[in-house]
């Protein structure tokens, strides 16, 4: 049987903000670091770009880590076809179903020998994933 | 224990959704279809909330007749409700709706049992209470996943795969006088190699399963007992490995359901000396309930070709043969 749900993997929108303001917060701390240096302060630089550095590659990490897998749930219809036939001259006609549609049910006139053809069969295709 | 709860919590999540689709499409088909002048949002809420009381056991003496009765009066009260719903549905859409509601019926059935333990197992502390349910849910949400595609099928009043052995017997019957031979059953006399079939199926095309086993019986009794085979061709379970389509032969009775219908035919069969030979059509409970895939109609001529040479083997000519094409008639007509 085929999955109803499609699924959809997205980042919490909350995540999202809380990683920007961390990330914006490592940029200005390297900026500082940066400003540091080239005020003659090695001792602040260095602290600021270690710890600059440290909030970005963390913010990234957690960013990568922690990506919700959040369900977009949906019922999928699954394509169904109907296969006329005509039981005059052997005329098959496919096409997708219609609501009021039944097998044997009697449909509109053979375009070859204008005989009513019927619906032969009712189906849905199935894709096997693996080996079944 | 609370990687567990999020596993479990994930998959009641989905069962709300398959439910809460479930009910929204029920609604929806009884408004499109029975153009009623009030709003049955409230008695679709009313009939998902439905139960039967299973008859007592413990004097097991009559219990398969006290059943039967039980579940006419859930089928006559099932059919009273819709058409109170959907006044202005023919019986066919009747029956459609009826079925759809079932299946919707089941699936908020599964998600309050399955919520019912969620919650308890959290109350208590229970980590065994949790772990049982952890244990059955890929069972639980394949059955659910089921009942969701029977749903959208029962909506549009598409073929399932259950009516693999209706389809079968609608191919035999098709160009033959039918008459009513028990409620929502039909019969057809078909000639086949000599022989006279009685051949019969629910009456579709609306969403039936009838009483076969009724039907099997009166013909029993009609022609005194002088029936030399009946053959009963269902859509069986399959195993996983087989393919779906395969088809088997064995005896006895292949008739699902409460039993109350394979009661009869063993009681009738035992009666006069039956041999009852079944047939069936492999598939998975998915696609049972699911449209019906192409593989099981691409099996209908291969039963129809066992059919014919367990009749040939097993009868001589001038015999009389039953065969009874079992499941949900839906989408079939005869």
């Amino acid at each position: 049987m085929s999955e109803p749900f499609t699924t959809q993997k997205k980042t919490s929108p909350i995540l999202l903000a809380i990683l920007l303001v961390t990330f914006l917060l490592s940029i200005f701390s390297i900026f500082l670091g940066f400003n540091a240096y080239l005020g003659g302060d090695a001792e602040s630089a260095s602290t600021y770009m270690i710890l600059g550095a440290t909030t970005l590659a963390l913010s990234g990490y957690v960013l990568f880590q922690t990506r919700k897998s959040i369900f977009r749930l949906a019922l999928k219809t699954q394509p169904i076809t109907a296969t006329m036939l005509c039981e005059k001259c052997g005329l098959k006609n496919v096409r997708d179903f219609q609501r009021g549609d039944y097998i044997f049910k009697e449909v509109e006139p053979c375009p070859k020998c204008n005989e009513k053809m019927v619906i032969a069969s009712i189906y849905r295709v199935v894709k096997e994933k693996g080996n079944e | 224990m609370y990687i567990i709860l999020r596993e479990v919590e994930g998959s009641l999540m989905r069962l709300k959704f398959l439910r809460d689709e479930g009910r929204k499409e029920a609604i929806t088909t009884v408004k499109e279809i029975g153009k009623s002048s009030s709003d049955p949002t409230q008695r679709v809420d009313q009939f998902l909330e439905y139960f039967a009381i299973a008859p007592v056991d413990l004097d097991p003496s009559g219990i398969m007749r006290r059943l039967e009765h039980l579940l006419d009066v859930r089928d006559l009260r099932f059919k009273d409700d819709v058409r109170l719903m959907a006044p202005q549905a023919d019986e066919t859409q009747t029956n459609n709706m009826e079925n759809m509601l079932e299946a919707a019926l089941a699936l908020n059935i599964i998600y309050k049992i399955m919520r019912h333990f969620y919650i308890l197992g959290k109350k208590t502390f229970s980590l065994y209470i949790i772990m049982q349910l952890q244990m059955v849910l890929p069972l639980i949400m394949r059955e659910a996943k089921a009942y969701a595609s029977a749903l959208k099928a029962f909506t549009q009043g598409q073929p399932i795969g259950d009516g693999a052995g209706a389809l079968v017997a609608a191919t035999l019957m098709r160009k033959y006088e039918k008459t009513q031979i028990a409620k929502d059953v039909v019969m057809a006399k078909v000639p086949i190699e000599g022989r006279t079939t009685y051949v019969i199926k629910a009456k579709g095309p609306g969403g039936n399963v009838g009483k076969p086993g009724e039907a099997m019986k009166r013909i029993i009794e009609e022609n005194d007992g002088k029936i030399a085979l009946a053959i009963v061709i269902d859509a069986g379970l399959k195993l996983e490995g087989e393919k779906p389509g395969e088809v088997a032969e064995g005896v006895g009775v292949a008739i699902g359901g409460p039993g109350v219908e394979k009661y009869k035919v063993e009681e009738g069969a035992l009666k006069h000396k039956v041999p009852v030979n079944a047939i069936i059509i492999k598939e998975d409970i998915g696609d049972a309930v699911s449209p019906m895939r192409k593989e099981i109609i691409d099996a209908i001529d291969n039963a129809i070709q066992r059919i014919k040479r367990l009749i040939l083997e097993r009868s001589k000519e001038g015999d009389n043969v039953i065969i009874a094409g079992i499941g949900n008639t839906i989408g079939i007509g005869q």
